[in-house]
């Protein structure tokens, strides 16, 4: 038994810590990443066509590969960057690269929400892209980004299932090996009660992050 | 102050060209409330947004205090913006920040110091009358308080010019007036020139002192608001003019002339507008004493545009050999609009 809670401590732990590192990469490549998408397009502050067309080609063809080939084509990038190919640490390396394409989406839809009106009040008193961007368009969007972050969270809680692959572990590692490689069906109902229940809380503390962002408005 | 010049827009789009404007002139003098009345489409919109340059002019000139803005680079544009205030239809206020937020964003880009700001926005928001409101968000705020906001916020650079874009037409009538009032006292007293666009005769007659009429993407005509309302030159201003003055006879009052020109054989109904001073002059009890005529009066109304009474009257004359063709003749004589609608 103690040995089961082990398992499942260690599980949780690797999960906890690939989702939430790969989650912060995500946010801070991604959502730059967004706004650069935005601003870039057709009749927008920074119109650049060959730019935007290029960037969104390669959101597309990340989006586009499977995260399971993804997290092996990576391996040479993957050791380039922290040394290794194998292990928790690892398995980063491919979730933020997943992860960052579809923040910036995410980041771009909530951008355009905003007000056609407003960016055009803020031209009109003079302010520049780089000023639009920081206090109009950001601020404006920070509930839709924060929306964003939730889902980005949720989606690497079952990517990171499959960083097993690649030895990175966690929770749906245990599952697959323990509950359904050795048919210990106690793991696989535990895994998926833990993983049940951290979905159910991110969901829970990005809305009220988003309540609390969208207060007053 | 601000000399348009063959100002031509056209938006190039896949179903083939859209010329927007068509070689507008416009001379706005300083201290004016210059109003640009034209139905939705016809330009209106892109003529004000030429003007600071949101839109860009295909062709012309756009001279502002002396600035030629079509030639401006990036740079100085952002500079010149600054002293063009902009308000709009809908407000833009940004709803992630306060009051007092809004009001201080356009200083905030032009680079001032907190304390600056903090004293500069106490003081705007004095002017428009909403210091208790500063840490309410808009959500929070009334269609007319939103407007306010957006008056303080436009001001925050202390711009010359003040461009409106249907500032008040998203709001009821009552609101509408106090905007359009405290848009007339920031003319006044800080001296802005003011630049307003809407579709709505009522708003040019309250504050406006030259109106431009715009029609399918030209400028069909423009002067003085009192040169406008007494002698519109075009249909499209007579059209405009009809929504604020009685020219068309109220179908009931056309029933009533009907029935009465059967019953006297020798009468005449005559409509008389008139204009100025001369609405103040006993015209009507003149004629009866001049000549031997009765008068019936049938209908009339009196209005103001800019402190002038303007008005209609709809009068049936009754004489004898001729007395009501010399009262006819002594009315134009004194300068009144004078037309018989029914002969009978």
């Amino acid at each position: 038994m103690s040995e089961t809670i082990n398992l499942l401590l260690v599980g949780t732990w690797q999960t906890i810590y690939m989702v939430v590192v790969s989650t912060l990469i995500a946010t801070i490549f991604g959502v730059p990443l967004g706004v650069l998408l935005m601003v870039t397009d057709k009749e927008q502050i920074l119109h650049n066509e060959p730019l935007n067309k290029i960037l969104g080609t390669i959101v597309n063809i990340f989006r586009s590969v499977p995260f399971v080939i993804l997290l092996i084509v990576l391996i040479p990038f993957t050791r380039l960057l922290v040394g290794k190919a194998i292990g928790t640490t690892a398995a980063i390396v491919p979730l933020s690269v997943a992860a960052i394409p579809f923040m910036g989406r995410l980041t771009e839809t909530a951008l355009r929400e905003v007000d056609r009106g407003v960016i055009e009040a803020a031209q009109s008193m003079g302010a520049s892209p780089f000023q639009i961007i920081t206090k109009v368009l950001i601020p404006e969007a920070l509930p839709s980004i924060a929306a964003g972050i939730t889902i980005t969270t949720i989606n690497l809680v079952g990517y990171s299932a499959m960083a097993g692959v690649i030895g990175g572990g966690g929770l749906g590692d245990l599952a697959v090996r323990y509950g359904y490689q050795r048919f210990m069906l106690d793991i696989m109902l535990y895994t998926v009660a833990i993983l049940v229940a951290m979905v159910q809380l991110i969901q829970f503390l990005g809305d009220i992050l988003v309540k609390h962002l969208s207060r007053n408005r | 102050m601000i000399y348009i010049r063959n100002l031509t827009k056209v938006y190039h789009s896949a179903s083939g060209n859209v010329r927007a404007l068509e070689d507008v002139n416009l001379n706005i003098e300083k201290g004016d409330i210059f109003g640009i009345i034209g139905l939705s489409g016809a330009g209106k919109s892109t003529l004000l947004r030429c003007i600071n340059m949101l839109e860009k002019p295909t062709s012309g000139s756009i001279e502002i205090d002396g600035v030629e803005m079509t030639r401006l680079s990036p740079s100085e544009l952002k500079e010149m913006r600054k002293k063009i205030g902009m308000i709009f239809q809908h407000f833009n206020l940004l709803s992630s920040r306060t009051v007092r937020g809004n009001v201080a964003f356009p200083l905030e880009i032009a680079g001032l110091n907190k304390r600056a700001i903090d004293k500069k926005v106490e003081n705007l928001l004095e002017l428009v009358g909403l210091s208790d409101k500063a840490d309410n968000y808009p959500s929070q705020l009334s269609g007319g308080q939103k407007q306010r906001v957006g008056i303080a916020r436009a001001l925050a650079n202390d711009p010359k010019v003040l461009l409106c874009d249907e500032p008040t037409s998203a709001l009821d009538p009552e609101t509408t007036l106090s905007i359009l009032n405290l848009l007339k006292d920031i003319n006044r007293e800080l001296g802005i020139t003011i630049v307003l666009i809407t579709h709505e005769m009522n708003v040019i007659k309250q504050i406006c002192n030259k109106v431009a009429v715009i029609e399918k993407s030209r400028v069909v005509e423009q002067g003085p608001l009192i040169e406008v309302f007494k002698k519109p030159q075009t249909e499209t201003a007579r059209n405009f003019l009809k929504s604020v003055t009685l020219s068309e006879i109220p179908k009931e009052l056309k029933d009533k002339i009907e029935n009465l020109s059967h019953e006297h054989l020798e009468g005449k109904i005559i409509k008389i507008a008139f204009f100025g001073e001369i609405t103040t002059e006993p015209v009507i009890s003149s004629i009866i004493r001049k000549f031997d005529v009765d008068t019936n009066i049938l209908y009339g109304n009196i209005d103001h545009i800019q402190g002038m009474p303007y008005g209609t009257l709809i009068v049936e004359l009754r004489g004898k050999n001729g007395e009501t063709d010399a009262a006819l003749k002594y009315l134009k004589d004194l300068g009144l609009d004078v037309e018989v609608i029914e002969n009978v």
